[in-house]
């Protein structure tokens, strides 16, 4: 793998994710998951060499660069701290901006946080601020990424019931998660298919709900790993890829800079095959379908397949290859926080450490993924229990 | 014949302003405030610091002493601003703002004073609080500091009442305005709208046309410099039908369609409405034609929605590379 | 750890640029900075901006800087939303795993499209100092309150920094503001925002940069002297406005010892946009008999998220063209100095 230096998870920390967090300020936010990841890693602010901290457009809090107000809280002081900003990937691109600093030997030891506090205004609202000169977007997030399904849905002549299945599956896998957003005992494919049917082919319940939450996770070189109280989890693999918005012949379904972005952690950390190589895979699912769609960007099965093996049930809890055991991103959307939480569940995962919804380890790997605006920008991350070669 | 740029106003605001939770810290101090009392935190070192915060800022261990500062207090930096900004400085009149020192605390806060001009204002004056005569629990409900020989009400606030409940949150309005610019790539496609057509661009080293261009092709980063008129006329490559009402204040009834259209002769799709069909008879491939407003103007919204042509389907074959 | 060398930089600025978008600002810039590299654009193996959403009023302004850049097919590539001094960190910290050889950085923002000085409020703490609504100005003015008071400096002081700035900007075409004018005759002047004067204030600028670095052999094939980055780190302070000792930069000061910023310099440049910050820095950093910001530095072009790569760009520059042998920059971010980078750089 990429780095000089072999890097681990040592720590990892959240919120408990909800719709509104009425009780905290945007510091008391971070500093929960801050602190549930230092006490993981048995270290104190003092241990702490720097700190990555990630989020989305700071118009959704109405606070600039709010890194600079929560250095205090996060025990920066002193210290280098830097903020990332990729769009829905950041979580992702945020951890590892702060694996870079200690795989390159600069660190030691690595706090970083990613969140968002989203009902301090409103994500619809901040996803869409309205721009001179450009045409008005009437539909929303979900009237982005709609049609985009329905192509997907074209090419692969994917029944239309496969999005309600990955719905399920993912709420099911959530009542297992006590921090996810949303806990639905009841759900159903019959609930799903009642539910409001926001952008066809979309229905409400097969979008992610907009949550208040942090995650963060400590870094650490193989000297602080091999010294950590507990079991860590090895970074074999890191990437990140982008590609613009939109240009001639952009394949806007299985886009390239998805698939360079695998094949690129997956060469790091030499696997070939990764519906048989990972435990699992904790990958970024705002919509039902992206879970198919992913299968076939990130190489788990041949093109045109992926719904076969969602409807197969190989995703699920039980199945072969599950996806987003945690619950997924359609269970908890702090959207900047998303990416990273999907890393840091990935780790829990070969850690052992993820209780009712730990996958029995067969190869100790999983994979975490985020992407983030048109499809564009991607980051994921290969981790094992076992120390990379 | 070089045109005006095009210009427009462009407002940020969060309707209704931003709802912050405060946390126990501010809660005490937000509360204090409310109730004509200034409240800080004892630091790890002793210190005293106003406004409180949860964590100590140097080595972020957690706080919860709270002390009671003031309200007297001392000037150790000031600035004055002679032109107040509407809607933002709250006294609505020329005033400083400065570093007052809290009687009893080690650390100063950031505060405005109310005085005539900045002749007025000195390091080290003595000041006290002016409190707001309805207060809310809001960083303004200390209207201001004012000299002390003012006749200040020296702390306790006649409306102060400490059996209320604590405040938990506030309300915080942000509004920011701005002057947005076009660019040129965009400044020439908008003018032609205004001649009703669509003008492209394509960088001199690619065939590929982009609509609207937006100064640069996005593979190489090169200059889109060569124009070329597209067709209002093209194909739906993809679409979702929009159930969910009140998107947008400009969105029409539901369900509504939003379509990428491939226009003739364009290499990127274009995002629309289609209208003048039900909802869900629109197809893939179904070849639409632009209706534009009466009035084409320089505005993205001349071109008002597409409407089916009534020709033949397009083969999936001939735009499956964009869909 | 990896030698790294910045190997091409280019900028641009504007008062008040009201011709082109973001896309077209930024794109001659980069395509310029690449082409004085000597490293083909395909060749380039990290990609990195810096740049503000609130300047432009709307989310994900760096995602049409991906126009600029072109990005096909996909590179590898990351954001910080910071003055892009800190993406070069970032890009620097990514050629030390190894991971890539060299590495593309650019910054931009409009700060004319708003109220700047107002728009850098929400900067400030949320719940207490924001709506209380100080703008970047204010806080400034607070500080250069503060420091005169501890120092025993003088508002002649900040005008012998000023005019001396503003008669270096004359050399400098990427200035501004700049004037031959002596400090008797700027203070002369009203003072506009106690203690500072307009002439203490950075204006207002539109801008952009961009720079490509590139390790060891890389940079030695591309450039005919690069100018190596002998020591680069950066230190945050508290942001509570009463924690923090004004009068000093304790964070530029350890920056400054991590990055070895001691012994003599040809040149150093200086993100002080402020009077009175260049004289904290010059005390923080221990600089004496340095040629400081001979660009005229921040005080006559301040292009917020560019400015600071441009400090170490404007550094870079002297050395490849045999101008300086020994060069230290510096770049900030935050009110009153919050967040500062110390970057050291040598020819051969």
């Amino acid at each position: 793998m990429a780095g000089a230096v072999r890097t681990a998870v040592v720590g990892v920390g959240q919120t408990t994710h909800v719709a509104a967090r009425h009780d905290v300020t945007m510091a008391g936010l971070v500093r929960e998951a801050a602190e549930e990841a230092l006490a993981d890693a048995n270290m104190g602010w003092a241990d702490i060499d720097a700190v990555v901290i990630g989020k989305a457009p700071d118009m959704f809090e109405g606070v600039l660069m709010p890194e600079l107000y929560l250095a205090d809280a996060l025990g920066a002081s002193g210290k280098p701290m830097l903020r990332v900003h990729t769009a829905g990937s950041v979580g992702g691109s945020t951890a590892i901006v702060a694996g870079k600093l200690v795989m390159s030997g600069v660190h030691e030891r690595v706090l970083t946080v990613a969140f968002e506090k989203q009902s301090e205004s409103n994500a619809t609202w901040g996803l869409s601020v309205p721009m001179p000169f450009s045409a008005p977007l009437v539909a929303g997030a979900g009237g982005y990424f709609a049609p985009l399904i329905r192509a997907y849905i074209r090419r692969s002549g994917a029944p239309d019931y496969i999005g309600h299945l990955v719905a399920v599956k993912d709420r099911k896998n959530a009542l297992r998660n006590p921090k996810a957003h949303l806990h639905l005992p009841d759900i159903d494919l019959e609930t799903v298919q009642d539910s409001l049917l926001l952008w066809e082919p979309l229905r409400y319940l097969d979008t992610c709900p907009s949550s208040d939450g942090a995650m963060a996770l400590v870094l650490g070189s193989e000297e602080v790993a091999d010294a950590a109280p507990g079991p860590v989890a090895w970074i074999h693999g890191a990437a990140m890829r982008s590609e613009p918005t939109m240009f001639a012949g952009r394949d806007q379904v299985n886009p390239q800079a998805g698939r360079d972005c695998a094949a690129d952690v997956y060469a790091q950390a030499g696997v070939t095959d990764p519906r048989d190589e990972f435990d699992c895979a904790e990958v970024y699912v705002p919509f039902s379908w992206y879970e198919p769609m992913w299968l076939e960007n990130l190489g788990f099965c041949p093109e045109g397949e992926g719904w076969k093996l969602t409807e197969s049930g190989a995703t699920a809890f039980e199945g072969d290859i599950p996806w987003n055991p945690s619950g997924g991103v359609l269970s908890s959307n702090p959207i900047g926080a998303s990416g990273m939480i999907r890393f840091g569940e990935a780790a829990q995962q070969v850690r052992g450490r993820a209780g009712d919804y730990q996958i029995e380890p067969h190869t100790g790997r999983a994979l975490g993924h985020a992407y983030g605006g048109g499809s564009q920008f991607f980051s994921m991350w290969v981790v094992g229990s076992a120390k990379p070669s | 014949m070089t045109q005006a740029p095009l210009i427009e106003r462009h407002a940020l605001e969060y309707p209704g302003g931003y709802t912050r939770s405060v946390g126990p810290a501010l809660s005490k101090f937000f509360t204090g405030l409310r109730d004509g009392r200034i409240f800080g935190v004892k630091l790890g070192d002793g210190r005293v610091m106003v406004p409180p915060t949860e964590y100590d800022p140097d080595t972020a261990e957690e706080l919860g002493e709270y002390v009671e500062v003031g309200p007297g207090g001392t000037v150790k930096a000031w600035t004055w601003v002679a032109e107040p900004r509407l809607g933002k400085h709250h006294l609505g009149k020329p005033f400083a703002f400065a570093l007052v020192l809290p009687d009893g605390a080690d650390l100063p806060m950031l505060h405005v004073v109310d005085v005539a001009g900045p002749e007025a204002m000195s390091i080290g004056m003595r000041v006290e609080p002016r409190w707001s005569s309805e207060r809310v629990g809001y960083i303004t409900d200390l209207d201001a500091f004012v000299p002390e020989s003012a006749g200040g009400t020296s702390g306790a606030a006649p409306n102060g009442s400490s059996d209320a409940e604590a405040v938990t949150g506030i309300v915080t309005p942000i509004r920011l305005e701005y002057e947005v610019n076009a660019g040129r790539a965009a400044s020439k496609y908008l003018r032609g709208l205004a001649d009703h057509k669509i003008l492209g661009q394509r960088a001199k080293d690619s065939q590929d046309v982009y609509v609207p261009p937006r100064g640069s092709d996005p593979k190489t980063g090169h200059p889109t410099e060569v124009e070329v008129e597209v067709s209002d006329t093209g194909t739906i490559t993809t679409f979702c039908v929009v159930n969910l009402p009140g998107l947008s204040d400009l969105a029409p009834e539901v369900p509504y369609v939003c379509a990428q259209i491939l226009l003739d002769g364009s290499n990127t799709p274009w995002f629309g409405l289609v209208q003048g069909i039900d909802a869900y008879e629109v197809r893939l491939g179904m070849r639409v034609k632009a209706v534009w407003v009466d009035q084409p103007s320089a505005d993205a919204r001349s071109i008002k929605w597409f409407e089916p042509t009534g020709d033949p389907d397009a083969p999936y074959d001939s735009y499956k590379e964009y869909a | 750890m990896r030698d790294v060398a910045v190997v091409g930089f280019a900028q641009s600025t504007a008062r008040k640029d009201r011709e082109r978008n973001e896309v077209e600002f930024i794109s001659p810039v980069v395509q310029v900075a690449v082409e004085r590299s000597g490293i083909a654009k395909a060749d380039i193996g990290f990609t990195i901006s810096g740049s503000c959403d609130y300047l432009s009023g709307g989310p994900f302004t760096f995602v049409q800087g991906l126009d600029a850049a072109g990005a096909w097919p996909p590179i590898r590539e990351s954001h910080v939303e910071m003055d892009a001094a800190w993406a070069l960190y970032e890009a620097w910290v990514a050629i030390q795993t190894g991971e890539v050889d060299s590495a593309l950085i650019y910054g931009f923002g409009k700060s004319s499209l708003g109220d700047v000085h107002e728009i850098m409020t929400l900067q400030y703490d949320p719940y207490t100092v924001a709506p209380l609504w100080p703008s970047m100005v204010d806080m400034a003015a607070l500080q250069a309150s503060v420091f005169l008071d501890a120092s025993g400096r003088t508002e002649r002081d900040l005008a012998e920094v000023a005019a001396r700035c503003r008669k270096a900007g004359l050399g400098n075409e990427f200035a501004i503001e700049s004037e031959d004018v002596s400090p008797e005759a700027l203070l002369e002047r009203p003072v506009t925002h106690a203690p500072l004067r307009d002439s203490d204030i950075p204006p207002v600028t539109d801008g952009a940069s961009a720079m490509v670095i590139a390790a060891d052999d890389v940079a030695r094939r591309a450039s005919s002297r690069p100018a190596w980055i002998r020591g680069i780190d950066h230190r945050i302070e508290p942001q509570h406005i009463g924690a923090r000792d004004l009068a000093a930069s304790v964070s530029t000061r350890k920056a400054g010892e991590r990055a070895g910023a001691n012994g003599s310099f040809d040149v150093a440049e200086l993100h002080s946009a402020f009077s009175h910050e260049e004289l904290i820095l010059r005390d923080a950093l221990g600089i004496n008999g340095t040629d400081v910001n001979p660009s005229g530095g921040p005080l006559v072009a301040n292009a917020l998220m560019s400015a600071g790569l441009t400090r170490i760009g404007e550094v870079a520059t002297r050395i490849s063209e045999g101008r300086a042998d020994r060069g230290l920059a510096h770049a900030t971010q935050g009110p009153c100095l919050q967040q500062n980078l110390v970057c050291v750089l040598e020819g051969e």
